[in-house]
């Protein structure tokens, strides 16, 4: 089932009366494909878990409209979307069992989509099976761990088979272990359903692992929609940038002077057709070679030693942040005590900002 | 070594001291046991009692029953205080429940408002109750007896602090599932508030079993007394010349219902009281 | 969201009906009878408005009486009741074996019917022409002379009076205070026993003061509780308290409802308020004495 959001926004009232409203979805336009995975992400307060609830049919929206497929489901009320939700604590009903648990959907259904007790069954622990927790349908929720959990909550939502299957932090009660585990199992189940699948998080590394498409967004506002490699590779603007990918961006004052790129003195690249201006430089951690004849000169910190990589933690002056973090190959050899290091830049890995709008350029 | 000493001696002064408070909160139970198993001769030969008897008997229960209606009354304990406790958990938890959980206009307004009632004591509303009871032709009636103790503030809000400790989230997936506000209520909410519903209940129906004042105020006619009342009417006229082993024998059964009820509930009642309950 | 306006007042329905016709009129409607002078229940007619019924009811004997039963008990009960459960509550947390039990035992009064059991205390006090009672065999064991406490001089029917309604309240004042006593940071006491301070200065700079809350609450909700006695006193003196002198003030209240003296809702009224006046205004001063004192953690 396709997702449209057109010109969605959603304003919550003040808290008090000296309070300014909150904007927390604000002018919301795009389509989600169906039968892929995508993850909403942004910081914590980024108006994505709105989003999520807006979808779900739990908030109204203040202007604006959702379509599923063709039909408007605006001002639907959420058990006529037919959504699934998953919650970052799960909300499971802690006095069901598991089986409870996931039929309880099930028993709201009316009319003609009544179902048989035997039939409630066999759905059940059809769902169960899809998941892997079909050994456990007496269990009750505190017996379980948060991995078994979460696999019930996803059954509880799978279970009516929705057009759509919203998650809200979904990993993000895990341990790290289990994480990666359960975020492989997610997108198994999703492969295997094909449902419509929008998940919200804050782990960026979370979101590009397993989504088809990325929403980046801030402050209620869309900053970038894409492949997670292609925004990666091209981020619209340096929140973008600075938002995705671990180690962090390094981001540098620079400047274009005559098809030059300078930071401080340094002319540090050639940048063709561009014009002068001042700028900020963004640097992928990998995109830095040693080189001792390269153009860039730092301060040389420390290096740690990561086995297949080397971590050159360096200063510059004209760096913004605390260090310069650069990975590269351990084939590369450092001498202790050695107080400066230079290096050469991949094109692609460098990307220029606006000073002003932050916009790339 | 004289610190070791003294620590023993003040452990036996200590279990001294409990235990003779055990014995005074023991002994009256003890005496009416006793005494209900008494015979009637014997009871009144005995110028100084003694404190056993020899030759327990049973009859005392069987004139308890047949000199005074004493089955009526404890049907008519149990019809009120089934009644009343059925009917104030069928005011109170939608109550409840529309404080926790729905929003409307003028909630918080209501809510206060319920709260200063809170400090309202019966005392001084029962006047007025009496009287609307009266005008309303509800004296020995039921009703008249059922009516103005349907509705607890406090368990309102005991209630409502306890429903609102469920998270949000539930209530959503519920919502996202489906679910109407009622069947959450019915099938999420109280299954998991289950302990404070049971306390409630079991707090209400010791206060129902116990009561005495309103239906003394409500009833004249002995088909419409409960057993506080039959108990009072037992002493003042029951029973011919001080018939004290049948009294006795007639306190025990009004007792026992109750005490039975707390030793099976005992855990739960210590802790459903120590939360806030206060006698009456 | 709408609907769930209508929906949720729906739902608050019953309570706000009940609560309406017995909560809220009744108490505007009580401080009106109070002021409708010579107020006839048959006729529902009175003749004049003013305080009248507050002037009759304060120069009644019968009222005067029972202010000063009330305000006897009220003194009594509540330091000895709440002084008593502390004791028992400190015994109980230092002990381990037998602890369950006494605590289950200590509870029983608080299950038990009022009524019932203050037969059994009638019966244990009485002094017969069959029997002197159990009471007075006890006393005369002793060295002492019996007396008949139900139905002979004042100062013993006091004794009784109060004597069961310490054994009534007791249960609720050790529970709340022994689950107080076991909410005290046990860090405390070792920290205590470490600086080397004796058991005496560990009570009075430790305990009292983490637990002086729980006193207090003990103390205001003992204060409105003795101020309302009645139920224990008709159990032992039976339903004519004034002839027995051993009324209180809810007692009169109902007396004047009810009873004896027949319907006269006004005086009832009336005395009805000067009650709430007296307990609102010491639990008023139990608090603003307790804000100052209780040291809240």
């Amino acid at each position: 089932m396709k997702v449209v959001l057109e010109n969605l926004t959603k304003r919550f009232p003040p808290r008090n009366k000296k309070g300014a409203e909150v904007i927390a979805v604000n002018n919301f336009n795009f389509e989600i494909p169906d039968g892929q995975l995508i993850g909403l992400l942004g910081p914590s307060g980024c108006g994505k878990s709105t989003t999520l609830n807006l979808i779900s049919g739990l908030e109204t929206p203040t202007e604006g409209k959702i379509f599923f497929g063709d039909e408007d489901v605006t001002n639907l009320p959420p058990e006529e979307r037919g959504v699934g939700l998953v919650f970052q604590n799960y909300a499971l009903y802690p006095h069901l069992t598991v089986e409870e648990n996931i039929i309880f959907p099930l028993q709201n259904l009316k009319g003609a989509q009544k179902m048989s007790k035997e039939a409630m069954h066999q759905k059940a622990v059809e769902t169960a099976k899809l998941v892997q927790i079909d050994g456990l349908m007496e269990r009750k929720p505190k017996e379980m761990s948060g991995g078994q959990q979460q696999r019930v909550a996803i059954a509880r939502a799978l279970v009516k088979v929705p057009r759509v299957l919203l998650l809200d932090e979904p990993l993000s009660n895990l341990d790290a272990r289990l994480r990666l585990q359960t975020r492989e199992e997610l997108r198994r189940i999703q492969r295997d359903t094909g449902v419509t699948t929008i998940f919200v998080t804050h782990d960026q590394e979370e979101a590009m692992s397993i989504s088809d498409l990325i929403i980046v967004m801030k402050d209620g506002v869309v900053h970038q929609i894409g492949k997670p490699q292609d925004v990666y590779d091209e981020p619209a603007n340096l929140f973008v940038a600075q938002f995705l990918g671990t180690p962090q961006i390094n981001v540098f004052h620079g400047e274009v002077k005559g098809e030059k790129l300078y930071i401080g003195d340094e002319a540090v690249l050639d940048v063709p057709g561009r014009k002068d201006m001042p700028v900020w430089v963004g640097i992928r951690p990998e995109g830095f070679i040693p080189d001792e004849n390269g153009p860039l000169t730092c301060r040389m910190d420390r290096v740690e030693v990561m086995g297949r990589d080397v971590s050159v933690v360096s200063t510059h002056p004209q760096m913004t942040g605390r260090c310069i973090r650069s990975i590269v190959s351990s084939e590369n050899k450092f001498e202790p005590g050695q107080q400066t290091v230079r290096f050469r830049l991949k094109p692609y890995k460098v990307f220029l900002f606006d000073k002003e709008s932050e916009e790339r350029v | 070594m004289i610190e070791k000493k003294s620590a023993s001696f003040s452990r036996v002064l200590i279990y001294f001291f409990l235990i003779v408070w055990a014995l005074i909160v023991l002994f009256p139970f003890y005496w009416m046991v006793l005494t209900s198993v008494k015979s009637f001769a014997s009871y009144n030969s005995e110028y100084i009692p003694r404190f056993f008897t020899t030759e327990p008997t049973l009859d005392n229960y069987v004139s308890a029953f047949e000199a005074v209606p004493l089955g009526r009354y404890f049907l008519n304990t149990l019809i009120f205080t089934v009644a009343t406790t059925g009917l104030m958990m069928l005011v109170i938890i939608p109550a409840a429940f529309a404080f926790a959980r729905l929003e409307f206009k003028g909630r918080n307004a209501v809510f206060a408002l319920f709260l200063s009632l809170m400090m309202i004591p019966t005392e001084l509303v029962i006047i007025t109750n009496y009287v609307t009871i009266v005008n309303w032709n509800m004296r020995n009636t039921y009703l008249g007896l059922i009516l103005p103790s349907v509705t607890s503030v406090f368990y309102i809000y005991l209630l409502k602090e306890n429903f609102e400790a469920i998270p949000d989230e539930l209530y959503q997936a519920a919502k996202v599932d489906g679910t109407s506000d009622l069947k959450y209520l019915v099938k999420v909410m109280i299954p998991i508030c289950q302990p404070t519903v049971v306390t409630i209940i079991i707090l209400k129906v010791i206060e129902c079993w116990n009561s005495y004042v309103w239906p003394r105020l409500i009833t004249y006619d002995s088909n419409y007394f409960l057993v506080s009342n039959g108990i009072q009417e037992i002493r003042e006229n029951g029973f011919g010349r001080e018939n004290t082993p049948a009294m006795m024998a007639a306190v025990v059964v009004i007792s026992v219902p109750l005490i039975v009820l707390f030793l099976v509930f005992r855990k739960k009642i210590m802790a459903g009281v120590s939360r806030g309950g206060t006698k009456g | 969201m709408k609907k769930n306006n209508l929906k949720a007042w729906l739902y608050l329905l019953p309570a706000i009906l009940f609560l309406g016709v017995f909560m809220v009129y009744p108490l505007i409607d009580v401080c009106v009878y109070s002021v409708e002078e010579n107020y006839n229940f048959a006729s529902q007619s009175f003749t004049g408005v003013g305080l009248g019924n507050f002037k009759y009811v304060l120069s009644d004997p019968y009222f005067v009486q029972a202010l000063k039963n009330t305000f006897l008990i009220v003194a009594i009960t509540v330091p000895l009741s709440t002084g008593f459960a502390l004791l028992i509550s400190l015994g109980l947390s230092s002990i381990k074996t037998l602890r369950n039990a006494f605590q289950t035992i200590y509870f029983l009064p608080y299950v038990t019917n009022t009524l019932a059991v203050g037969l059994v205390f009638m019966i244990l006090f009485k002094k017969t022409a069959y029997t002197d009672g159990m009471v007075n065999l006890l006393i005369s064991k002793f060295g002492g002379t019996g007396v008949d406490f139900i139905e002979g001089p004042y100062w013993a029917k006091m004794f009784v009076m109060c004597f069961y309604t310490i054994w009534i309240v007791m249960p609720f004042k050790i529970l709340i205070l022994t689950s107080a006593l076991a909410s005290v940071n046990q860090d405390y006491y070792k920290a205590a026993k470490v600086d080397g301070a004796s058991s005496g200065r560990i009570f009075r700079k430790i305990t009292l003061p983490m637990i002086s809350p729980t006193v207090f609450y003990l103390i205001i909700t003992g204060f409105i509780g003795a101020f309302k006695a009645y139920s224990d006193e008709v159990a032992l003196f039976g339903t004519n308290l004034n002839a027995a002198g051993m009324n209180t003030i809810v007692g009169y209240v109902y007396d004047m409802l009810y009873g004896d003296s027949g319907g006269y809702p006004s005086y009832a009224a009336a005395a009805a308020l000067i009650l709430f006046a007296i307990v609102f205004t010491i639990t008023y001063i139990n608090l603003t004495f307790s804000k100052n004192k209780v040291q809240y953690m």
